[in-house]
């Protein structure tokens, strides 16, 4: 039996579990194609107009996958994490690619929910696990499996790999160059899909800089910055991205920030602006604010980040501390 | 102390009889205006929802008024509404006031975190006392939501047109000088007689319009459009899904007491099966209900970047197909052009009123003027 799942949205986080525990089970993991100009365009078409760029294009690796698989894998995630809640979206995801995908092949729309009850995990296991074989047992070993493989890859992240790079199986820990630093931030499903940051991360690499990101900082570090907050924030992955931004902002080690948000994202539209917050009150971190969506033109994206670049590199490498208007501009420990 | 909070439709009769009846100082926000959002939008986040910007706006009114601190409901989510009060917090901090903010809320600290609030709300006031003051509130707001379905159901078919809308604006000026919860009721029951006594046109049957969506959209006049008073006003009769009373009871009177699903759960269940944050079951469910109470339309209003209403509006079509009931959506921000919406509302209106005309006459093709 062959289960498809669409290259989109949590597949950056929890891809490896998926797949160990529906292979543990017998059956063939069929991913969708890396995304393209094609794959967003029917995600367009299928979508209401004004969902966000991530939503569009996993619709888009939904449609892709019709007519190849006999199963869709499209769980109902509402809570990841006890007392903590994700995108709405994700909870109506289901729902939202069988009213909008036609021809769709029946969908496995197992429910998370570990708000309250983190035995809900369990059951979750066993309902996916359902399609595939009637044996507890068997499911159960196989979640166990699944859990322990996406703690490796977990783990595989906070060393410096990247999704793709740790999914294929590369070990090396990426070496440390003593260029500028620049944190990339924001979910892990704009962030890590080159598609929708337009190659960033190749882009920054083929300028000697290192790049950062909200994965690579251990968990335990980001839990501790967010819980310093006022008012707890609920979203999971909003708490991660937070976490980073303080630990960032505390130790002062990254030279920029580039935060990629999706047009109409709920979330990042106030996560974004804390983010910013907190660097501008605490450092002189420079920020960069790329907003996408399925119309960003690749090439003023470009401009931005060469100037953004440019910036640091001056700032870092030379020039007096004078801004254009005469104002102190990088006072801080960098300045030569 | 002089407290403050944000507008939500009639929601200040609500605090006005609360506040009135312990006895605190208050300060009621200006109604929004072009201006309030323009305060609201210059500091909130760009991509923030429409109703944290409204929010602001009114705080920062009523802040030039000698609020000095402000009291806003919250939650943890996982609808964006959970986080405003700390986003509040930091925006006043930039603009630089210096302002209190007490969010009525059960977060970690559970009931008693919430009782200190309140406390520190009502100063030398029992938790008892606070929560008689409460029920009057609620009791108000009954009323109150009862008086507009009474407009809803008059405004079509009054015979000299404008007459509800004359009594409601003296209303909304009364409400303003009336002290405690003996004249606010009295009030508000005189107003309903006075609109009860309107002449009708008993025999007019209006077409019918269900208004659905985003909770705070949909109730506060500043990003409704006024669409009860438009579509009242075109001899269109409304009924909105979703009230000030009906949310308090269902989420605070009745909070985890569920015996069994209620009307909207069921109905909506084929298409979301699973509260999911904000009102996006409620708002597919009623679309069904209305369509089989016979209904002619839907009207689905909510602020871009909704993210549970994104979820509802991709679902709506598929109900609209199945339900045979057209759906029109709005979606409003800080830039909605006023005559462009209306203009959409209006050409709504006629079609659906082409619609019934034709099934009155049998799906036969009738030329329109007679």
């Amino acid at each position: 039996m062959k289960i498809g799942i669409p290259r989109a949205f949590l597949y950056y986080e929890y891809f490896p579990l998926w797949k160990t525990f529906f292979e543990e089970l017998g059956a063939e993991v069929v991913v969708s194609d890396p995304t393209t100009k094609e794959i967003l365009d029917e995600g367009v078409k299928t979508t209401a107009n004004d969902a966000c760029l991530p939503l569009k294009i996993f619709h888009g690796h939904v449609v892709s996958l019709v007519g190849k698989v006999d199963y869709i894998f499209i769980p109902r995630l509402k809570s990841v994490a006890g007392g903590e809640y994700i995108c709405p979206k994700f909870c109506g995801l289901p729902d939202m690619a069988r009213y909008s995908v036609a021809d769709l092949p029946p969908v496995i729309d197992t429910e998370v929910n570990v708000r309250k009850k983190s035995k809900n995990l369990r059951k979750a296991f066993l309902d996916a696990g359902k399609y595939l074989t009637k044996d507890k047992k068997k499911i159960m070993a196989a979640a166990d499996k699944a859990l322990f493989e996406n703690a490796i890859y977990l783990s595989m992240l906070e060393e410096g790999l990247l999704p793709q790079e740790a999914m294929d199986g590369k070990l090396c820990k990426r070496r440390k160059k003593d260029g500028l630093t620049v944190a990339v931030m924001g979910h892990m499903y704009n962030v890590y899909d080159p598609y929708v940051n337009m190659n960033l991360f190749e882009k920054l690499e083929k300028n000697g800089i290192d790049i950062v990101t909200v994965e690579q900082v251990r968990r335990e570090t980001r839990d501790g910055y967010a819980s310093r907050l006022a008012k707890k924030v609920f979203w999971t992955f909003a708490r991660n991205i937070i976490g980073a931004t303080c630990h960032f902002a505390e130790e002062e080690n990254v030279d920029g920030v580039i935060y990629i948000m999706s047009f109409g994202c709920g979330i990042d539209s106030f996560v974004a602006d804390i983010c910013e917050r907190t660097l501008r009150q605490k450092t002189k971190t420079p920020f960069l604010l790329l907003v996408i969506d399925e119309h960003t033109g690749q090439n003023g994206v470009d401009t931005r980040i060469e100037a953004f670049l440019d910036m640091l590199n001056r700032r870092k490498n030379y020039e007096s501390n004078l801004s254009p208007h005469g104002e102190h501009i990088c006072a801080g420990k960098d300045a030569v | 102390m002089k407290v403050t909070f944000p507008h939500m439709g009639n929601i200040y009769v609500l605090v006005k009889t609360l506040f009135d009846t312990l006895g605190a100082e208050y300060a009621i926000p200006p109604k929004g205006s072009k201006k309030t959002l323009e305060i609201g939008t210059k500091c909130s986040p760009e991509m923030a929802c429409i109703p944290l910007k409204i929010n602001i706006g009114n705080f920062v009114e009523a802040i030039r008024m000698g609020a000095d601190t402000v009291v806003i409901t919250g939650g943890c989510g996982p609808c964006r509404f959970g986080y405003y009060a700390e986003m509040h917090r930091q925006m006043l901090k930039e603009m630089g006031y210096n302002v209190d903010i007490i969010t009525l809320e059960i977060d970690d600290t559970g009931i008693k975190g919430l009782v200190e609030k309140l406390k520190k709300l009502f100063p030398g006031k029992s938790v008892v006392e606070i929560a008689r003051a409460m029920l009057k509130g609620f009791g108000a707001m009954k009323e109150m939501d009862k008086l507009d379905e009474i407009c809803y159901k008059i405004r079509p078919r009054e015979i000299e047109k404008g007459a509800t809308d004359r009594i409601m604006k003296k209303f909304e000026e009364d409400i303003l000088k009336v002290k405690g919860e003996k004249e606010i009721m009295r009030l508000i029951k005189d107003t309903r007689k006075a609109i009860e006594k309107l002449p009708v046109d008993k025999n007019f049957k209006p077409l019918r319009i269900g208004i659905v969506g985003e909770i705070y959209t949909l109730i506060e006049p500043l990003t409704n459009l006024n669409i009860e008073k438009t579509l009242g006003n075109m001899g269109v009769e409304v009924a909105r899904s979703l009230t000030i009373s009906k949310w308090i009871s269902r989420h605070i009177l009745q909070a985890g007491i569920k015996f069994k699903p209620r009307p909207f759960e069921k109905s909506a269940f084929p298409y979301i099966r699973t509260m999911i944050g904000g009102h996006a079951q409620e708002t597919v469910g009623h679309t069904v209900i209305y369509s089989k109470e016979g209904f002619d339309g839907v009207v689905q209003i909510y602020p871009l970047t909704c993210m549970p209403e994104v979820v509802a509006g991709s679902i709506l079509p598929t109900v609209s197909k199945d339900y045979d009931i057209p759906v029109l959506t709005l979606v409003v921000d800080e830039i909605t052009g006023e005559a462009g919406y209306i203009t959409r509302i209006d050409a709504f209106v006629d079609m659906l009123s082409r619609r019934k005309e034709r099934r009155e006459h049998k799906n036969e093709l009738v030329l329109s003027g007679d």
